[in-house]
């Protein structure tokens, strides 16, 4: 199908960008890497006034290492976040979910950006944000403000940033020493759309997780905590029996719908594969 | 509450409005600077394929998953039903007819033939452009590796075994080549 009428715009500046937003208010659809909207466009399934084409933008292209943190601008894409040493480095997390956003050809156009405003609740830096409680810059007519990836996604691509607003970065937390980093996450083929994943940030104490978070895709609205079956791991070896009473605890953090690719209940089993996967891969690493 | 792509959902599609929008575009197309004013709604294959003739990029679900569409965009693969023929505005597009007549694809596309790797071949030249890319980027790609990058470019057939063997091959020959070049 082809994609219906539209005006498109490029501005130079931030400032241009911003009064393009609020010139058309919801009729605006910003365009980064365009990898998810360029095809909702060509299905027929959103037809917007006008697209903001952001890739102009200065400044919005970098990764900046700061002493505990790294910045990373909205247009920075997939493929150049996989190249990063300072993201493999410092935000493993992060590095080791890129590979699984869809394909190379695609990996070269998308940003981060992109993916984080959409806020697909399948999609993997939604998730990573969380797990790490990422920071997300937007910038509005008044200046810049701060949200935090617990308050930045609310549902289903639906995200804090208001109509007036670009995303303009996300800082991540550097990666500490007794930390230990696992995405992982099922598809039916590799660079297909997720049917669970789990993005978990572990900390270590001698052969004790002393913190857990999990975050998961695909599993709701929204990248969901699983804080009840973390509790379950916290202050524990990672062994069988931890990882069995985290698995059960996962249904008080997750109730996921049934569709076409799995009932709730195989869902669930996803997801508690998944959590055993990843607390064996810290038990190993101890 | 966010905008997200349903937030601009306001009309049906279809609906006639600023139906003929232009913009003045420059791009090198494979040996040729092409200007023109381009529809802004127009994706990059619908411009190469319905504006220059040029129809070896293909369009099977154009929405991104089978890849036949690819193009290289400034040296790197994208995928053409992705990208704005707007979007190209100052810069080099690839097309596997360009790709062709400069010799790029002459390894691969005799491997292809030599190994009947073409199954229905409605993806033969997306699946080149991915192949390029292997053989530019991962020339020690394993079968396995082979078969993660082009999953990007699995249609309707089944199996791909002889695309995999034709890439391999080429790969094969090129770090043979090396290693002979090392040695003189």
């Amino acid at each position: 199908m082809k994609a219906p009428a539209f005006d498109y715009v490029k501005p130079a500046s931030m400032a241009e960008a911003l009064a393009y937003l609020k010139q058309y208010g919801a009729g605006a659809q910003v365009l980064a890497g365009g990898q998810s909207l360029m095809a909702v466009l060509n299905l027929g399934m959103a037809s917007p006034d006008v697209l903001v084409d952001i890739t102009a933008l200065p400044g919005l292209n970098e990764i900046k290492v700061q002493a505990d943190s790294v910045t990373i601008g909205a247009l920075v894409t997939h493929a150049a976040l996989q190249a990063s040493p300072q993201v493999a480095q410092h935000v493993p997390l992060l590095w080791q979910a890129v590979p699984h956003v869809a394909h190379m050809a695609i990996r070269n156009a998308g940003t981060i950006g992109g993916s984080l405003a959409l806020a697909d609740p399948a999609a993997e830096y939604p998730a990573v944000a969380l797990a790490l409680n990422a920071t997300l810059t937007l910038q509005g007519p008044g200046g810049q403000r701060q949200v935090s990836a617990q308050d930045f996604f609310l549902g289903f691509y639906s995200t804090a940033r208001a109509e007036d607003e670009l995303l303009v970065a996300v800082t991540f937390p550097k990666v500490k020493g007794g930390q230990v980093m696992v995405f992982d996450e099922l598809t039916r083929r590799r660079g297909d759309y997720a049917l669970c994943g789990l993005a978990a940030a572990f900390e270590v104490k001698g052969s004790v997780i002393s913190t857990a978070r999990l975050a998961y895709l695909s599993m709701g609205d929204r990248p969901m905590l699983a804080s009840s079956a973390a509790a379950e791991l916290m202050g524990k070896v990672p062994s069988a029996a931890t990882i069995a009473a985290a698995q059960a605890a996962l249904a008080q953090d997750l109730s996921p719908n049934g569709d076409l690719h799995g009932s709730a209940k195989g869902k669930l089993q996803w997801a508690r594969v998944l959590l055993e996967r990843s607390v064996s891969h810290v038990g190993k690493s101890v | 509450m966010g905008p997200g792509i349903a937030g601009a959902q306001r009309q049906p599609c279809g609906e006639k409005r600023m139906s003929e929008i232009r913009r003045q575009i420059s791009v090198q197309v494979n040996a040729e600077r092409v200007e023109r004013p381009v529809l802004v709604r127009q994706h990059l294959v619908d411009f190469l394929r319905e504006e220059l003739d040029l129809t070896g990029s293909h369009l099977g679900c154009e929405y991104g998953v089978c890849g036949a569409c690819q193009v290289m965009l400034d040296g790197k693969v994208v995928r053409g039903c992705l990208t704005l023929a707007v979007r190209a505005d100052g810069k080099q597009v690839q097309t596997v007819e360009g790709l062709s007549e400069a010799g790029e694809l002459a390894d691969l596309q005799e491997a292809f033939l030599n190994h009947n790797a073409l199954q229905c071949g409605f993806c033969s030249s997306g699946m080149l452009m991915t192949a390029l890319n292997i053989v530019r980027h991962h020339p020690d790609a394993s079968r396995e590796e082979i078969r993660e990058h082009i999953s990007g470019n699995y249609c309707r057939c089944t199996g791909y075994q002889a695309i995999v063997t034709a890439i391999e091959s080429v790969l094969v020959k090129n770090r043979a080549s090396a290693v002979l070049g090392a040695s003189l």
